[in-house]
């Protein structure tokens, strides 16, 4: 445990003096072209406030999330789930500005990563990129670093009531760096290898495939790598607080509009379509989720029609800013089906523990929003983005489909890895004792709820 | 003097209070419970999944009487509680030794009500 905790702190200063070194370094500060080429463009400050509301918006998602899934576990197991989301605000932020934001967004290596010229946020200012035209850079900065928090926190659905804190924040904090950044890279980055800016022309309007495929794979790797809850699936608790995982899904609805809105980093028309297919993508979705329950269980739920609309607006993530109505609103309800299918169907007869369903609704979400982005897109919603399989363009669907497939292998296969090597350093489950007695008095000392005043 | 425990119904709480009361039955402890019967449990559907909750909610009362009462107490919850169905609940009655009222020290059948 102490080796584990050392170690973790030397990883940690190392990363801090590496970038330290890069600071004082001067003489190679040479500011990218990304930069310079855009240094012209004056601030907007229409576009910056929205930036920066979005901002702000995204990062209410992970408390969010974070109360989304609270609510769904068991009593003794709520804390550790807030505890979890939260650090991974505070670890993946940090990693982002000392590291995280030149790997992903960094001058390209070979179409694989960026370089470190921006560690430490060094030579990124006020002036505006060209990554987000009008608004200063390091509001573009704070914008992605947002998305680097949300992904790795889905993750902690599956892995939810079984894993130890300190594995936890070692293999987040990994995954941050070996997964997320090279992802986000490969898709967002300038010269990134899948992604329209200089790759091979795969979409992805805010995250369908960087954020939710991504972490719906990481998080399959987490259910299979680290097993069963004990007494699954035939005596695990209910959900212990069902209003709290449904404010926590309002929450993350709310956010939805300045993760899906706000990527379009201006304020204009692309943003209030974005703004609309979000909306309308997660309420077919809810409505679906809650007649397919209703047909099959007797019942609508509550919790059906909070994981609908979920599903939905993960969905349409990728296809928010590039989709009509009409795409949104198949977009929606195929992800209510396909989602409702894999949550009731694969999970039951596949007998993995996907505890809260991160890849049953983020993962297979991402898939299908990330493919039908292929399907639906025209460029007379976004005159820079694409044409789909339905206005004339199949190739997309193909682009689609192979960027969507080396995301989900690599994300699938690091994520392994990393588990691996997390579990050989510090084991990853905690024990048949600790799992019994819960997380929060495990490894917080700490308790959700006292039964006396 | 007996002391009363029953098992019911959460949604026959009100009426066996009710009608206790109407019985000038005032002194009673009611808490939250959960237990299983002849009823097994009823499964609910979380996210497609059937959880066959073998545990049930339930509402425990406990109420001390003076042998006098003890008929019309039992007669009160048997009224309020029954509905004819599996899962109404129980009655145990047991003997009370001693009782005592802690802001008089008075003991007895005195102290009870």
């Amino acid at each position: 445990m102490r080796k584990i905790a050392t170690g973790c702190v030397i990883a940690w200063l190392i990363m801090c003096a590496v970038g330290a070194v890069a600071w004082a370094d001067e003489a190679s500060s040479t500011a990218s072209a990304v930069s310079q080429a855009a240094a012209a463009v004056p601030i907007d400050s229409g576009h910056t406030t929205w930036v920066l509301i979005s901002t702000a918006l995204v990062m209410l998602m992970t408390p969010g999330l974070a109360f989304f899934y609270g609510g769904l576990v068991r009593r003794k197991n709520i804390l550790s789930v807030l505890m979890q989301c939260f650090m991974i605000m505070c670890i993946v932020s940090i990693q982002w500005v000392v590291l995280g934001y030149s790997m992903a967004f960094g001058r390209d290596i070979s179409g694989l990563i960026g370089n470190l010229d921006w560690m430490w946020l060094k030579g990124v200012g006020m002036e505006s990129s060209s990554y987000a035209p009008g608004v200063p850079h390091q509001a573009f900065v704070l914008f992605q670093m947002m998305f680097a928090v949300i992904t790795p926190a889905l993750i902690i659905g599956t892995f939810a009531e079984r894993m130890r804190f300190s594995a936890f924040c070692l293999f987040s904090l990994l995954w941050a760096v070996f997964v997320y950044d090279p992802v986000a890279h490969w898709i967002w980055g300038k010269g990134g290898f899948l992604g329209c800016l200089g790759g091979m022309g795969a979409v992805d309007f805010a995250g369908g495939m960087v954020v939710h495929v991504n972490a719906g794979m990481a998080a399959l790797a987490a259910a299979l790598f680290l097993g069963k809850r004990r007494g699954y699936p035939d005596s695990i608790s209910p959900p212990h607080n069902l209003p709290f995982a449904a404010l926590g899904a309002g929450l993350l609805w709310f956010g939805w509009f300045g993760f899906n809105a706000g990527s379009a980093l201006q304020a204009n028309g692309i943003a209030v379509s974005a703004f609309m297919a979000t909306h309308i993508a997660g309420c077919v979705a809810g409505v679906t989720w809650s007649i397919l329950d209703w047909m099959k269980f007797g019942k609508p739920t509550t919790l059906g029609m909070i994981t609908g609309a979920v599903a939905g607006l993960a969905a349409v993530t990728p296809a928010s800013g590039f989709v009509d109505l009409t795409g949104a609103m198949w977009i929606g309800l195929g992800s209510g089906i396909i989602c409702w299918i894999s949550v009731t169907f694969a999970k039951a007869r596949f007998k993995y523990d996907d505890t809260l369903d991160a890849f049953g609704v983020h993962g297979v979400g991402g898939i299908w929003g990330s493919l039908a982005v292929g399907m639906w897109a025209t460029k007379a919603v976004n005159a820079g983005g694409v044409n789909g399989l339905l206005h004339g363009n199949p190739m997309q669907l193909l682009i689609q489909a192979k960027a969507v497939l080396v995301t989900m292998i690599y994300s699938f296969v690091v994520s392994a890895v990393l588990f691996k090597f997390v579990d050989m350093v510090a084991t990853l489950r905690v024990s048949d004792h600790e799992e019994r007695v819960g997380l929060d008095l495990t490894q917080h000392k700490e308790s959700g709820y006292t039964l006396l005043d | 003097m007996k002391y009363i425990i029953a098992v019911i119904q959460p949604d026959r709480l009100d009426d066996v209070l009710r009608l206790l009361e109407e019985k000038e039955i005032h002194l009673v402890t009611v808490s939250n419970v959960v237990g299983r019967g002849r009823q097994k449990g009823i499964a609910e559907v979380y996210r497609s999944h059937k959880e066959a909750g073998s545990l049930l909610k339930k509402i425990k009362l406990e109420i001390a009487v003076n042998d006098t009462f003890l008929k019309v107490a039992i007669d009160a919850i048997l009224e309020g509680a029954r509905t004819g169905k599996v899962g109404d609940g129980k009655i145990f009655v047991m003997d009370l030794p001693e009782c005592m009222r802690i802001r008089t020290g008075e003991t007895g059948p005195v102290a009870i009500g």
